[in-house]
């Protein structure tokens, strides 16, 4: 018989984890819309989260109300998409893989720069309105401790990725997205238009790191160590597969379960911090297994 | 005019393969080894020498390990660093807990464990391939520093987690001046790279090509593909594992864990990269453009505005103009500066009269 009081704790544990892991997921989707893309392993992912809500926070520090605030930064953050498109990826469409990691590496230290000369440096505050704190009516009815604003990064979640799968499925553009995914030379030579869709999905990447970074910047505060997320989104999208959507949801789910349970009941046996590699580990094991991914498209290689 | 290479024939196969085919070239690298043996130690101020040459060549040194593995064998690695960490502490614990242990044999040794590290952490690499590997070489990076930080045993129970490391001594000779150990770096990176060059250009070198340009055909060729990415895991993770030792005993001398984070692991593969993959010299280019690039823009930047603009806004200008160097770098010359090299010999062939 397994005692009540210890299944609750456990499924605090496991939620808390879970909706730790909606954040990785939040992350993760903006590498895997550029790279269903462009097959480009957007580094700079991390820093354009970073970037994004310093900007936000900048914006209502300026006196602008919340609403304005928010929109001022979408708009930056297309622009910003846009033009590290335009400027940096399209010159350097048909290099090699380290060639683009290297390039958005760099593009990773432009970013944190640039937030950090407009912007400072100091740790900042962001208050959404949605406080901290555990929800009461969780904690009478059961006794457990669930943050309302995990609860409401489950559901900003939960309605980005509608919305993106809509966009997927639904639009004119999606379908555009997919075929470019497919393979470049067809979507051209079928006349759509490659570079605007590559301006789309950068656009896209930058207002979901703007959602991601609020809802980190609202946890951890506004500070430079939102550029780890990236790192931590990693092994969330090799879990996932680099191409699929559902993928990273369900690998960020997992991961971040799975990185809180292994803390709270393995953890204490090292002295804690697993968390730090536990994801990375568990994304070693898994391509062993799964090298594609969970959803991911199963790679065919012909000599 | 002084650089010709006409009337230089190659009449038999061993100078049809020689490391360095043209006289002139063989004259300049002399020249360089001279220089660097005989001239710099006696001539270069002690913080040139500790400062910068010291931590330059055992990074260099590392960076060619990130090149054999990188470049030569195709396999994406971002866990540089976590090999640099092993071949420091274990060339710590080594002269710690044995005794009489000499610095050389402590030296290989660390090498070696850090090479059987690598071979373990490139076991991936036979299921997956380009940025998947490099996440899951990211595992050994955050795992191996985590290891040392957490287990007292690695550190000797310092209590702040630090080590200090010991004289370097060999045959009974203390080297402690900059300039003595400046040599004793020196003589170790020449060794070990005279050997990554043979090995590059030698059988292992073209069966790391061939898997690099298409392991599929490779492995149908006859060639053990668990074999061959292992081998280069492994002898990519001794000189990560060597230049980790070194850096930490030339250079660091007081060691923390945190010391080999993911930067370090970017920065080697910076240098890798920007040096020019697959050269032998790229990685020394590399390793000195992302070694003085900061320095380099410290001193301007101290220079231009001096005390006015407070030092975080100087650091993030910094960053942004490190950052945008890279990418300009990837858009121009995605070859690295060891082809800009080449293309200044190109010229300097027809110098001063162009056909």
């Amino acid at each position: 018989m397994i005692d009540t009081v210890e299944l609750l704790f456990f499924l605090e544990v496991l939620i808390g984890g879970l909706l730790a892991g909606v954040m990785y997921s939040l992350v993760a989707l903006g590498f895997v819309l550029i790279y269903k893309a462009s097959r480009v392993f957007n580094f700079a992912q991390g820093a354009m989260v970073f970037f994004a809500v310093l900007s936000f926070v900048g914006f209502m520090e300026l006196g602008l109300p919340f609403w304005a605030a928010f929109l001022v930064t979408v708009a930056l953050m297309i622009l910003v998409g846009m033009t590290t498109e335009r400027l940096v990826l399209r010159q350097l469409v048909n290099q090699s893989d380290q060639t683009l990691l290297m390039a958005t590496i760099g593009l990773a230290f432009v970013f944190e720069g640039m937030g950090q000369l407009i912007w400072g440096v100091e740790v900042r505050r962001l208050d959404l309105g949605i406080p901290d704190v555990p929800l009461e009516w969780v904690l009478d009815s059961t006794g457990m401790f669930i943050s309302a604003l995990d609860i409401s990064a489950g559901v900003v979640a939960a309605v980005m990725v509608t919305v993106l799968a809509i966009l997927f499925s639904k639009t004119k553009i999606g379908l555009g997205l997919r075929a470019v995914a497919d393979g470049h030379a067809a979507a051209m030579s079928i006349g759509i238009p490659l570079k605007s869709i590559w301006m789309i999905v950068w656009a896209t990447a930058g207002v979901v790191a703007l959602v991601a970074g609020m809802m980190w910047g609202a946890r951890n505060g506004v500070q430079f160590a939102l550029v780890w997320l990236a790192l931590k989104a990693w092994p969330v999208l090799i879990i996932g597969g680099f191409t699929s959507v559902p993928g990273v949801i369900v690998a960020g789910l997992m991961v971040g379960a799975i990185e809180k349970v292994a803390e709270v009941y393995i953890g204490p046996a090292f002295g804690g911090g697993i968390e730090g590699w536990a994801p990375y580990m568990m994304a070693v094991v898994f391509l062993m297994f799964r090298p594609e991914g969970l959803f991911g498209e199963r790679m065919i290689r012909r000599v | 005019m002084i650089y010709r290479q006409a009337g230089q024939f190659r009449t038999s196969y061993a100078a049809d393969s020689r490391a360095i085919p043209f006289r002139e070239d063989r004259v300049a690298l002399a020249l360089i080894l001279i220089a660097a043996y005989f001239v710099i130690p006696f001539t270069a101020s002690d913080y040139w020498l500790s400062v910068i040459l010291v931590p330059w060549l055992a990074l260099s040194l590392v960076a060619t390990g990130q090149n054999i593995l990188m470049g030569y064998a195709g396999q994406h690695s971002l866990g540089s660093a976590g090999f640099m960490a092993v071949g420091a502490f274990a060339c710590y614990n080594l002269m710690l807990r044995i005794d009489g242990m000499p610095f050389l044999v402590a030296l290989i040794l660390s090498g070696v464990i850090a090479a059987l590290v690598g071979v373990v952490f490139g076991l991936p690499s036979l299921r997956v391939r380009g940025i998947y590997l490099a996440v899951a070489t990211l595992a050994a990076q955050f795992f191996i520093v985590w290891v040392i930080d957490k287990f007292g045993w690695f550190t000797n129970y310092d209590t702040s987690g630090i080590i200090t490391t010991q004289r370097m001594e060999i045959f009974g000779y203390r080297f402690t001046t900059p300039a003595e150990q400046y040599l004793i770096v020196l003589g170790i990176v020449t060794a070990l790279t005279w050997l990554a060059d043979n090995m590059a250009r030698g059988r292992t070198g073209r069966n790391w090509m061939a898997v690099r340009d298409m392991d599929v055909a490779a492995e149908v060729m006859g060639l053990s593909l668990l074999r061959t990415k292992l081998q280069a895991f492994a002898i990519s993770s001794f000189y990560c594992g060597v230049g980790g030792a070194l850096f930490a005993y030339a250079f660091l001398r007081s060691v923390e864990p945190t010391a080999f984070d993911i930067y370090l692991s970017f920065r080697v593969m910076f240098m890798a990269i920007i040096g020019g993959l697959a050269t032998t010299i790229g990685p020394f280019l590399g390793a000195a453009f992302i070694l003085l690039m900061p320095v380099f823009l410290n001193t301007t930047f101290q220079g231009l505005f001096g005390a006015a603009v407070d030092a975080t806004i100087i650091s993030a200008l910094e960053q942004v103009i490190f950052g945008v160097a890279i990418i300009l770098f990837m858009i121009f010359e995605p070859l690295g500066l060891a082809r800009l090299l080449q293309i200044a010999q190109d010229r300097l062939r027809q110098w001063p009269f162009k056909y």
